[in-house]
């Protein structure tokens, strides 16, 4: 089945002409990057730009560098970028479980993070990890750049704090003080390639300080602040993991879908959480499962 | 409005002119007459539609033809080498992977793809690299089979 909108394309040579391109169309011309998610909505008839910005012509948009430990994913940078990345591995190896999880290797080649949390659609996978790692999203416009805390970026379904005009130019990642310990764990009908019926990120820090979020639960990813309370400056005993597991209830807010009924989601979250905890901190200890083992 | 776009389609320069709506994959088949991807759920779920761009695997349902400008692209029909089957192709054959073999295409460019970057797989990593190329006949055993055979090397004519 054809696209049956009819638009402009305009293929970028800098981000910065991109942003004058956007900010002359108005609010009826869309960023395209790697466009797994943005072609289909097209065909779907479910988004109907005037005017379609490629930025893949822009050169430098898939680097990815830490600098003054600050970790800098570039708006282009693919899933499979994240996998096969040599620093990822080396300092935030979580990126790379949550990107193994992400659809299937064909789509991982051209899906980028940036667009990921640009769609933001509530299962994305992208959205916990960066919500533990306390990423900021940087943006251009023609007033100039701005960063925003993952925290404030998803605003609903589909919708985020990113205006029609803006480019994201990179997610930017404080690299964690101390040891410290990732998971990300998926739940899906099936491996390989399914989008997420719940997803649970967890940081495990020195001085027993916990940072968990969920996906697919909710309208949007969300930090669960009471769990955290909750496990603050605690050893993970079977009875902390117990206390952590009832709070699940009020963090989340799952839905009946095509994909899961709720409550399988919110019990599925109890055992990811379970699971995730456990995992999260003997990574951090050293003794734990390698990264990209399956957990659930 | 039509704009003249061109792509090396396996190692050939095409010139053609495409809407920015045209997809890749309708513009392969149907304007270059490239036919070994093919059109299945056009929403990135089954990789019938793969092809190579720029050296990675793609589905060319989720690519607008007017992003490729420019752009290297290879299917099936561009794997021979000297006009001869891939021994990874002789080996589908070989251990009867296929059955209608609309999945094929995909899944000979998946496994390269896979095969070039681990050439000593696990049965689980097959599985897990091959999860988006979906097979609606065989169940997968015999491609997975043929796949790991191709890592070990084994080129004799395996019995059926
Ligand atoms: S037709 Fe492209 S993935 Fe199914
Ligand atoms: S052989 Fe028929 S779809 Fe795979």
């Amino acid at each position: 089945m054809a696209i049956a909108h009819e638009f402009a394309y305009h293929r970028a040579a800098s981000l910065h002409e991109a942003v004058e391109v956007l900010t002359r169309a108005g609010p009826g011309a869309w960023v395209l990057a790697g466009g797994t998610d943005l072609v289909p909505w097209l065909r779907d008839d479910a988004v109907h730009p005037e005017l379609v910005v490629d930025i893949k012509g822009v050169p430098g948009l898939s680097d990815i560098t830490v600098e003054d430990r600050v970790l800098r994913l570039g708006p282009l940078v693919t899933f499979t970028e994240l996998i096969e990345s040599k620093l990822i591995e080396d300092h935030l190896p979580l990126l790379a479980e949550m990107a193994e999880t992400v659809a299937s290797h064909g789509v991982r080649n051209r899906a980028s993070i940036v667009g990921n949390i640009c769609s933001a659609v509530p299962s994305c996978d992208s959205g916990p990890a960066l919500l533990v790692l306390e990423a900021d999203i940087e943006m251009l416009s023609a007033e100039g750049t701005r960063s925003v805390p993952i925290t404030g970026w998803f605003t609903g379904p589909r919708a985020t704090v990113r205006r029609p005009e803006e480019v994201v130019t990179g997610i930017t990642i404080p690299l964690p003080e101390g040891e410290h310990g990732g998971v990300y764990l998926k739940l899906q009908r099936y491996e390989g390639e399914d989008l997420s019926q719940a997803g649970v990120a967890i940081l495990a820090l020195e001085g027993n300080r916990y940072r968990v979020a969920f996906g697919a639960v909710g309208p949007v990813p969300s930090r669960a602040p009471s769990i955290e309370a909750h496990l603050e400056g605690i050893d993970l005993t079977a009875e902390a993991i117990a206390g952590a597991k009832a709070l699940v209830g009020d963090e989340i807010s799952p839905i009946t879908d095509m994909r899961a009924t709720k409550e399988y989601r919110a019990r599925m979250c109890e055992v990811m959480l379970g699971r995730g905890l456990e995992a999260a901190v003997s990574r951090r200890d050293g003794t734990g499962p390698a990264y990209g083992t399956r957990l659930v | 409005m039509k704009t003249p776009i061109t792509i090396t389609v396996n190692g050939e320069a095409r010139l053609i002119d495409v809407e920015p709506s045209d997809v890749l994959l309708d513009v392969l088949r149907t304007g270059l007459g490239v036919k070994s991807p093919k059109i299945g759920c056009e929403r990135g779920d089954c990789g019938t539609c793969t092809i190579m761009l720029d050296g990675r695997t793609a589905r060319s349902c989720l690519v607008l033809a007017i992003e490729t400008d420019g752009h290297e692209v290879l299917t099936v029909e561009g794997v021979l080498q000297n006009g001869e089957l891939t021994e990874l192709q002789d080996l589908f054959i070989a251990m009867n992977s296929f059955q209608c073999g609309f999945c094929a295409p995909g899944i000979v460019l998946a496994a390269r793809e896979f095969l070039a970057a681990n050439p000593d797989p696990s049965r689980y990593d097959v599985q897990h690299a091959l999860a988006g190329n979906l097979c609606r006949c065989t169940g997968y055993e015999p491609i997975i089979d043929a796949v790991l055979a191709a890592a070990r090397g084994i080129t004799e004519e395996v019995p059926a």
